[in-house]
């Protein structure tokens, strides 16, 4: 915590003090390539078509008490546009059958429906709430929303090596204005472009939660997927855990599966 | 009719022989406490209420083939007519390409606003189990949906009528006299065995949902006319047919959410006939701050205003009101959420005011407490008969 007040004291004093010029072209060569290295990763991934997968979040508080959600998502990939997703919930049981269905946009506000079925209403619910939290979770909603090259600017900033792999360390701000992050900095690997670890700095730029990537799996030979995301909330000491089971690719989903009333007929 | 048909379709499950089915099911205790001494002396002063509702579902066929079963039941400590047995779903479904076929007992929601729902018709309400009017008894009926790149088309045949429930005479929360639901009238010579019907349009254009529905048959909201029996005064519900075009569209921009519903309602013979051509609409907005002082916390705003042509004579209608809520999210594990609404008459200043708070224990068990006061009535107000029924209710759930 320290160290991080006193780097965001440092840095626009460092600024001040370099030559504009000489600044600037280094600025805008290393933001050439960290954008290089978003589409490339963004390119690995496309063509996947749909997907869907099981999900058991572990939510952790400080104290170390657990209390766990089983959920289901489906994927249908729209080119040019952010993906269409459907997320089912089956426990908590008080909130089992509760669906959400929403038309991820690249810079647009997405369009989202939630199901309740206890009165077998589908509303239209506002999707400014990015920064919220997703089902009490460490995760907020932009985080486990369709990512997008557009929804950055990005930086790269430095190489490093862990755990046997060369990374790009790069790091990207939020377009949106309403994002709850000044900042993200983001570990890719240099052979297959998979993200291993984010760092969430808030709107303060102090670090707020680190997000690590483990058990990653290739599917179809060609993209890959974590089962393991932890998210560690560094100024609440809460933490949320992602299993992820069941990926399958190439069900043949179609625009009519991803709609308000497919919504209601959901299981 | 619907014990026999509880019986029937458990005799029926196969349920040994089925695969990707499940059950899940929920019980609740519900107490009650009323502040005042109750107007009747029959009626009572604190209530204790318990409630088992089940749902099983089975899909086959590669999906295309659905059955649904939900009963539910209710056991009241002191009200006989609130003690009552219902069936909320039990219908097959089979899908065709863009097209699903229904048959059976089923729970329909059409509309958009929070305070009322004028539009939602399809279903007869439950009253007894919540004056909110989201509960809901099972609607028999043949539907059939189908997609299509201009929206959504329904057609609903309903060849069963269901009566609105009262509570009984040892019951809170009911007009002064009881309602004889015995004795139903109704405009119909087919009684409960008219055919009703509608037609549903649904569509999303871009940040707009919109809905065109019609509905012809008996109308599900009854007159109820005083009637003298043996020197005891009891209220006759009559069902008259009703001709009902309703709109439903809402706005969503950012974080906000603009609502409006309407109606135009045609009867052709209630018992009063100056009535038998009547609007009503409610509109509004709902506006959400979100991450209030850098927590996670969600407050929400509703405001709607309920208009009805008819003259507040009738019970319970909203004809010139306007109701103002607030919720507030706290996004946490448990979801806890504290809802506050106060629904105001223009003309007569009565208000009704409605506090909710619900929270989950653990992981399969939930709370929820409800306190509802009904002040400023007079005896010319729609609430007068409920003007010492400010009551407290604690709901515990379990889930299995």
């Amino acid at each position: 915590m320290i160290n991080n007040k006193s780097y965001a004291l440092i840095l626009p004093l460092l600024a001040m003090l370099l030559p504009a010029t000489a600044f600037s072209i280094d600025d805008s060569a290393h933001e050439k390539k960290g954008l290089a290295i978003a589409i490339e990763t963004d390119r690995r991934d496309a063509g996947f078509g749909d997907s869907s997968a099981s999900l058991e979040m572990i939510l952790r508080n400080r104290h170390g008490e657990t209390s766990e959600r089983l959920l289901r998502n489906k994927t249908l990939e729209v080119t040019n546009d952010g993906d269409k997703v459907i997320i089912i919930f089956d426990t908590p049981r008080d909130v089992k059958g509760t669906a959400f269905l929403s038309f991820t946009h690249k810079l647009e506000p997405d369009d989202q429906w939630l199901y309740l079925p206890a009165l077998k209403r589908v509303k239209r619910i506002a999707s400014r709430n990015k920064a919220g939290p997703f089902m009490g979770s460490e995760f907020a909603y932009e985080d486990i929303s369709s990512q997008e090259v557009e929804k950055y600017s990005y930086r790269y900033i430095k190489d490093e090596t862990f755990d046997g792999r060369d990374h790009f360390i790069i790091e990207r701000d939020p377009v949106d204005p309403r994002s709850g992050y000044k900042r993200q900095r983001v570990w890719i690997d240099k052979a297959e472009y998979r993200i291993w670890k984010i760092d969430f700095y808030d709107r303060k730029d102090s670090l707020l939660k680190t997000l690590s990537y483990d058990d990653y799996n290739q599917y179809l030979k060609k993209f890959w997927r974590a089962n393991i995301m932890e998210m560690i909330n560094h100024q609440t000491g809460k933490s949320t855990r992602l299993n992820w089971t069941d990926f399958s690719f190439k069900n043949g989903f179609s625009e009519k599966e991803f709609t308000k009333s497919a919504l209601k007929k959901s299981r | 009719m619907i014990n026999r048909l509880l019986i029937l379709s458990l005799a029926l499950l196969p349920l040994g022989a089925l695969h990707s089915a499940e059950w899940s099911s929920k019980a609740s205790i519900e107490a009650r406490h009323f502040f005042n001494d109750a107007l009747n002396p029959q009626q009572h002063d604190g209530n204790l209420s318990i409630t088992v509702e089940s749902e099983f579902y089975h899909d086959w066929d590669d999906d295309s083939q659905r059955i649904v079963f939900t009963p539910f039941a209710r056991i009241d400590q002191h009200d006989s007519e609130r003690s009552h047995l219902d069936l909320r779903e039990f219908y097959w479904r089979k899908t065709f390409n863009n097209t699903d076929l229904y048959l059976g007992i089923r729970k329909i929601f059409w509309g958009v606003t929070e305070s009322l729902h004028l539009v939602d018709i399809i279903n007869q309400s439950d009253t007894i189990e919540n004056l909110d009017g989201e509960d809901k008894l099972g609607q028999p009926m043949v539907s059939l949906s189908h997609s299509t790149d201009l929206g959504d088309w329904s057609l609903y045949i309903l060849p069963w009528f269901r009566e609105r429930t009262f509570a009984g005479i040892e019951g809170r929360l009911r007009p002064p006299f009881v309602v004889d639901q015995d004795n139903a009238q109704f405009e119909s010579n087919d009684k409960e065995k008219h055919i009703d019907s509608a037609l549903r349009w649904s569509h999303v254009i871009g940040d707009w949902d919109v809905g065109l529905s019609y509905f012809h048959g008996t109308d599900r909201t009854p007159q109820l006319i005083p009637q003298m029996n043996n020197g005891v005064t009891t209220l006759l519900p009559y069902y008259a047919q009703l001709n009902q075009l309703g709109l439903d569209a809402q706005y969503t921009y950012e974080s906000w959410l603009w609502k409006l519903e309407s109606v135009s309602r045609h009867h052709d013979n209630r018992l009063s006939p100056n009535l038998n051509r009547s609007k009503a609409a409610v509109g509004g907005f709902e506006y959400t701050w979100y991450g209030l002082f850098d927590s996670a916390t969600d407050i929400g705003l509703v405001m709607e205003y309920q208009y009805d042509s008819r003259e507040a004579n009738q019970a319970l209608i909203a004809n010139n009101d306007i109701a103002i809520g607030s919720r507030l999210t706290f996004n946490d594990v448990q979801d806890t959420t504290l809802l506050a609404l106060v629904a105001s008459d223009l003309d007569q200043r009565e208000r009704f005011i409605s506090l909710e708070g619900a929270r989950r224990l653990g992981d399969d068990m939930s709370v929820n407490i409800e306190a509802r006061f009904f002040s400023n009535t007079t005896p010319q107000t729609q609430l007068f008969a409920l003007r010492n029924d400010d009551y407290l209710e604690l709901l515990l759930t379990r889930y299995f």
